[in-house]
This record gives structure tokens, C-alpha cells and sequence, in this order.
């Protein structure tokens, strides 16, 4: 890691940069590992993983948090979390948490899931895992699309949006409807705490870190279970330039994932 | 429930299964009701919450299998378990928890022996073997059962119990003291989350995944697992053999089937037929070496399976030709399906040894 007593390199700006553009200092969050990864320009993810690692780490909860994650693009953010990680298989990951956090119950346990992970292929899961009140946090990353695969149409997509299998846009007759999965784990009795948040500006990465802050609260006072959706960004599966990921993230998808608390303590927030 | 456990009590091989498991440090179990397992998970749930332990109703065997996959992954000693169809469900999760080498047992109570090519080849992706041990009575599944804990501990690795209906639902006096198996070395790759932010943090994973790394060694990392079931293959091969010695014609069973034909073969001696009786215990590793030595010097190798052949391919595999072999089990199971056959009758079973021995053709069905 960065030694963090370094003086803070100055990039010369008085000639063009030979290569391409890369930052350099100390502002990775503590638990990030150095490290090449995977993920494309634009991609949302790195967004809510920082703040998933800035909430443990000021919760003083570094040395006692167990990730458990799914597969696609999570395998490689896997190698940059400096905090034990199990990797689950596709939409498996509630489950393997509450393993986890059945043997070790003063550990902060959550999961990392995709929407493709979670919404579609471990529907079940999830659900099971809130309706039995599993004292863990699901973290859904929800960008519409499976990600890693190029762009394919998942439970979450919303209708009119293009993906490499609804072509001509999500049609409600062909296709169905989207899932709203915060909506849909919230009215369970099991859910005590609940949110969506988005990561397509500063006020929303904000708001992000908060929800998180209260749903890892909401496991440490033993509450149950508890979720946040982090709507994030992909114009790689989206077929965006990587500058509109965001407002497309807002305008699309947080259109009708609308952000917000849903349940805060076991008790619903009416819109 | 105060209960000794180095008394002989009577008791049904669930029960003894679940009071083994939990003499052997098992504290997590999770399941999915389906006869014949389904006391099993009946007896752990009453048993396990006394212990400290954890036994989650599962909301389904995939659910099981995930549960205990996380319970394993923080080090403690965890199973799970169903039957037959049950464990197809969990054939996925089976081959990621051997790529990412996660101690656990699991218990399949199966109807019948059709399942052989299931336990032993596994249904799951990927180039991977799991250790299989078939208990032949109450007694002996107690035993495998504190041994499977240690097998999985000592290789890192899960250990499949093949048992069936009548080890489950047969009473049998047994005492279940723990056993110990010798030391194992210490679980530090298990996930506490103790070595967050020390960038040594660890990573449980099925691909071989280092942290702070790009990519994998996909080489490396199968070569790793096909190097320990080398020695798996080597070290935990386990069999009885039963008057091979002098023997002229071989019988080739395992599980409670062999009970069986250990009856049908003491008649058949008592006939004048040099007959002996190879148990395969191990069914992954099969106990090839064994198998060849019990069967030097005999004329046949007559197998006796619940099925329509599949271990024999084992045997012959094992034999590779040496001694001729003949099938002398078929399908054989009950109305309910359970697997309670016909061919659990040791007359029969001499009866289909004697003409494998004079070289009479043996049906391959059975007519229950």
C-alpha cells in the first residue's frame, strides 16, 4: 500500500502526457488493496465499493466484517477488498452468509450481489433470507443489465431499455415487467431495515454511504435483516458513451428504481 | 437431553449419525426434509441447538448446501445432506466447495444404490473428485461419519456418506464416544474477518484468487486439486475382505447389500463353494490394489449392486481384465422407491452366485 507520508506527487502539466492519465497519491480508501483490476471505464461498482469499505472501516469494524460475494464482475473486485471474502456462485450468496453469520454472530456479515446474481438467478435466496430475518445485509448492485456476460436483460432492466437480448427495448408483452426488488424485500416481516441509493452524482454517493451506514447499524444492534440496492453504472453493457452512464443511471433506471429509505427499524416509510 | 455417549444404546442410524456428527465437533447443520433423510435433519435439529450448534431448516436443498458451504468457510465443522434426488440439486455448490477446498460432510441417504455414479463421479462442472465412505451398518456409519469430519479437515475437502433407508431407519445398539483420527493442522485460511485490513486478508474462493492480484493461474490452481486427489487416492483407500484368501469366486458389494451377500456367501461355503466377499468402504477412492489382490487366484468376480451396473465399471476398471466379471445385482427396489428391493434377500443373492460360478446366465432385473 501507499505509504500515506509521502508527499503527494505533482503531475507536470507543462507538456502532454506521454501515456494515458493516472492517479497517483493516497486516496484509496484503507481497505483497498493495490492492484490491477478488470472493471471498465465508467462502471459504477468502484463507486459503492469504496463506500461499502469507508463504512466498515469507520463502523471499527475492519477486523470483524466478512464479505460474501457472487461471481461476474465481483470476481474482480474480490482482489481489490481488503477484508475476508467468500466467493458464492451465482445468487447463492444469502445463503453462504448465513452460514457464516449462524457460526460467527458478532461478525458484520454481508453480501455483494449483481442484479443478475440476485434477482435473478438467487431470487430465492434473498427472499428466504429476509423473510427468516437472517441478521445479515444483502448489498445489490443494480446496474439493469448482466454486466460481465455484454450487456444482457435481467430481472431489474427497466421497459424501453436496450440490452443485447431485448434489442428493440424491454417490451412488457415479450419481456414482462421489472423487478423491484427493494420494494419487493421491504414488505417482508423479516426486513428491518431497507434502501435504495444511486452512485450517478456526489449527492447520491453521499446518501449511499448513509444508507449503508444504518443498515450495517441495523445488523450490529441485531435487528434482522437488512438491504441496500445501489443503483450504479454501466455504459459498457449499456452501449453508452462512458460520460452518459450517469444521467442515463438517473434518468432510465432511477426513474423507476426510485432512491430512498423504504424501511428504517422494521417499519415501513410510506412515499 | 443428557445422553452418554459411551453407552450402547439403541438407537435408528439417523439418530446415531446426528449424535456422531456432533461427538465429532459438528456445530452447523442445515437440510431439507426427504424421506429417507429426513430424520436425519429431525435429529440434528433437536440435538445441535444444546450444543451451541446452529440447524436451519433450509428452504430448499440448494439453500442447504449454501448454508453450510458459509458455516464451513469460518472453520467450523458443518453438513448438510438429503437423498439422492436432493443431492442433484446440490451437485453445483459440491463442485465449487471442492475447487475452493472447503471442509464439509455431507450425508446422502439414498434410495437404493442408483445413485453410485452420482457419489462417486459427482454431477457438478469441472475436473474435481469428492471422498465417498458407504457404511454397511448403524455402527459402522457412526464411525465414518467422526471419520469423514477428520477426512474432510485433513485434505480440505468434502466427504460424501453414502448410506441408504436401512441405515437410516434400522435400529442397531451403538455407543457414540468421540474417536480420535490423530492431529490436523490448523484452519488458517478459514474467513474471520481477524485479517481485514492487514492486506493479508483472506479469500475463500473456487478459481484460485489471490488478493491484490490481477487475474488467476488457472494451471496452477488445477494442478493443486488434481495433485491432492493424487493423494487422497494414495493415502484413503478403505475396504474389507472377507475369506479371499482361498476363494474361487469373488463378490463385490458395498453399503448394506453387503450384508446380504455376506449372509448368501457363508451359505454358499457351507456348500462347498470358495467363496469370499470384497467390500469396497472408499467408494471415491475406490480400493483398486485391494481389489486386484482379493482377486488373484479366483475363476470370477461376480458384482452385486441395487442398479443397472454402475460400479462394476470400477471393478472392471480396477481388474483391467484379468479376472473375468459378472453382474450379479440388477434394478431392484420397492413401490415406494425407496430401494428396499428384492434383491435384499441372501437367497437370492446365492442363489444368482452360484450361477455366475457354474457360468449360467444371471437376469439382470429383479422382480419385486
Amino acid at each position: 500500500m501507499t505509504d500515506p507520508n509521502d508527499p503527494l506527487r505533482v503531475i507536470p502539466t507543462d507538456a502532454p502526457p506521454v501515456g494515458a492519465c493516472r492517479q497517483t497519491g493516497t486516496s484509496l480508501p484503507p481497505l483497498t488493496l493495490m492492484g490491477e483490476h478488470d472493471l471498465c471505464p465508467g462502471c459504477g461498482e468502484p463507486l459503492a465499493l469504496r463506500q461499502i469499505l469507508d463504512a466498515i472501516d469507520e463502523m471499527g469494524m475492519s477486523q470483524r466484517a466478512i464479505g460474501t460475494i457472487g461471481i461476474g464482475c465481483y470476481t474482480a473486485l474480490t482482489s481489490l477488498m481488503d477484508i475476508d471474502l467468500i466467493q458464492a456462485l451465482h445468487g447463492r450468496a444469502p445463503s453462504v452468509a448465513t452460514g457464516a453469520k449462524r457460526m460467527l454472530p458478532e461478525n458484520l456479515v454481508f453480501t455483494l450481489q449483481g442484479d443478475g446474481d440476485m434477482v435473478n438467478e438467487g431470487l430465492q435466496e434473498v427472499i428466504h433470507t429476509a423473510a427468516r430475518g437472517e441478521n445479515v445485509t444483502c448489498i445489490l448492485l443494480n446496474n439493469g443489465v448482466f454486466g460481465e456476460t455484454g450487456g444482457h436483460m435481467t430481472a431489474t432492466t427497466v421497459l424501453g431499455q436496450r440490452t443485447k437480448n431485448s434489442i428493440e427495448g424491454r417490451d412488457a408483452g415479450e419481456h414482462g415487467y421489472p423487478i423491484l426488488i427493494g420494494d419487493l424485500l421491504a414488505r417482508l416481516q423479516g426486513t428491518a431495515y431497507c434502501a435504495r441509493a444511486s452512485v450517478h452524482d456526489a449527492k447520491g454517493v453521499h446518501r449511499t454511504r448513509r444508507f449503508l451506514d444504518r443498515a450495517f447499524e441495523s445488523q450490529m444492534k441485531g435487528q434482522g435483516f437488512s438491504f441496500v440496492e445501489i443503483l450504479t453504472m454501466c455504459p459498457t453493457g449499456w452501449f453508452l458513451p462512458t460520460a452518459e452512464g450517469p444521467d442515463y443511471l438517473d434518468q432510465e433506471l432511477g426513474a423507476v428504481h426510485e432512491v430512498g429509505e423504504l424501511k428504517k427499524d422494521g417499519v415501513l416509510i410510506e412515499a | 437431553m443428557n445422553v452418554s455417549t459411551t453407552e450402547r444404546r439403541l438407537m435408528e442410524g439417523s439418530e446415531a449419525i446426528a449424535e456422531a456428527a456432533i461427538a465429532a465437533g459438528c456445530r452447523f447443520f442445515s437440510g431439507y426434509p426427504m424421506t429417507p433423510f429426513t430424520e436425519v435433519l429431525e435429529c440434528f435439529a433437536k440435538r445441535l441447538p444444546d450444543e451451541g450448534g446452529a440447524c436451519i431448516n433450509a428452504e430448499s436443498e440448494i439453500e442447504a448446501i449454501g448454508q453450510a458451504w458459509g458455516a464451513a468457510a469460518t472453520g467450523a465443522r458443518a453438513a448438510t445432506g438429503s437423498t439422492g434426488q436432493g443431492l442433484s440439486l446440490m451437485q453445483e455448490s459440491m463442485s465449487e466447495i471442492t475447487r475452493a477446498e472447503i471442509p464439509i460432510v455431507i450425508f446422502n441417504m439414498a434410495r437404493g444404490q442408483g445413485d453410485y455414479f452420482q457419489a462417486t463421479r459427482g454431477g457438478g462442472h469441472g475436473d474435481y473428485r469428492h471422498i465417498v465412505l458407504a457404511p454397511q451398518s448403524v455402527g459402522e456409519a457412526v464411525e465414518l461419519t467422526q471419520l469423514a469430519f477428520h477426512l474432510a479437515d485433513k485434505w480440505r475437502h468434502p466427504v460424501v456418506i453414502y448410506g441408504d433407508y436401512l441405515i437410516a431407519h434400522t435400529a442397531e445398539a451403538v455407543a457414540t464416544p468421540k474417536i480420535d483420527f490423530g492431529s490436523l493442522p490448523a484452519k488458517d485460511w478459514a474467513v474471520d474477518g481477524s485479517l481485514g485490513g492487514s492486506g493479508r486478508s483472506r479469500n475463500v474462493n473456487p478459481i484460485g484468487m489471490e488478493k491484490g492480484s490481477k487475474g488467476i493461474d488457472p494451471n496452477g490452481f488445477w494442478q493443486n486439486l488434481a495433485d491432492k486427489e493424487d493423494e487422497i487416492l494414495e493415502a484413503e483407500q478403505r475396504y474389507e475382505a472377507i475369506d479371499t484368501d482361498d476363494a474361487d469366486l469373488l463378490i463385490v458389494a458395498f453399503g448394506t447389500l453387503a450384508r446380504f451377500a455376506h449372509a448368501a456367501m457363508r451359505d454358499l461355503r457351507a456348500e462347498g463353494i470358495k467363496v469370499g466377499l470384497f467390500r469396497p468402504i472408499s467408494l471415491w477412492p475406490f480400493p483398486k490394489e485391494a481389489l486386484v489382490k482379493a482377486a488373484e487366484g479366483c475363476s470370477k468376480v461376480a458384482v452385486l449392486e441395487q442398479n443397472a451396473g454402475q460400479m462394476i465399471e470400477d471393478v472392471q476398471l480396477s481388474l483391467l481384465g484379468s479376472v473375468p466379471v459378472v453382474p450379479i445385482g440388477g434394478i431392484s427396489t420397492d413401490g415406494a422407491g425407496f430401494g428396499i428391493g428384492a434383491l435384499l434377500d441372501s437367497d437370492l443373492i446365492a442363489g444368482r452366485a452360484r450361477d455366475a460360478h457354474a457360468g449360467r446366465p444371471v437376469p439382470r432385473g429383479v422382480v419385486a
